[in-house]
């Protein structure tokens, strides 16, 4: 799993039919500090997040598990919203 | 999942049997500001889109099949969606 910041959402009406009902956040993955890291990315919320907050995500098929038994086509999804990091 | 901009169609007559009738289309993805990044892929296309438009691309074995409807394609990207706008705020 990773952070990353909540910068935008995709507006799809066309779309898989599992999809439907789905928010589609756009992520900036985040550094422990802060700071950006790599390329945006879009991902399902399972997390009810929103833009400006920081949350986690994970990558690959796990990110359709929290819609189970529905088989969501994603690659990425939000599970978490982050309170806070404390690096020590 | 990646947003990228249709860009051309491939033909393939000799083919993997999973991908009967499956429509494949080549895509490259963009960044935020539509600029390209990185190299085309080919995707299934289980949506409908068509050259030009920005779709919604799943980058992943297992979602790209389901998205195909068949279990054990041997596929790794499909377009699940077609962008009608992206609000984002940088």
């Amino acid at each position: 799993m990773q952070l990353a910041k909540v910068i935008g959402n995709v507006v799809v009406t066309r779309k898989d039919d599992n999809l439907h009902g789905i928010k589609l956040m756009v992520l900036q993955p985040l550094a422990p500090d802060g700071r950006a890291v790599g390329r945006t990315l879009v991902a399902v919320d399972a997390a009810g997040a929103g833009v400006g907050e920081t949350v986690f995500f994970v990558r690959g098929k796990e990110a359709s598990f929290p819609f189970h038994p529905t088989e969501v086509p994603t690659d990425a999804g939000i599970v978490g919203i982050v309170d806070e990091i404390d690096l020590g | 999942m990646q947003l990228a901009r249709v860009v051309g169609t491939v033909v393939a007559t000799q083919k993997h049997a999973k991908f009967g009738g499956a429509k494949l289309l080549l895509v490259q993805p963009v960044g935020l500001d539509d600029e390209p990044r990185g190299t085309a892929l080919l995707a299934v296309d289980s949506v409908g889109a068509g050259v030009h438009e920005k779709v919604l691309v799943v980058i992943e074995g297992r979602a790209a099949g389901e998205a195909l409807g068949r279990k054990g394609a041997p596929v790794d990207a499909a377009i699940i969606g077609i962008v009608d706008h992206v609000d984002a705020v940088e």
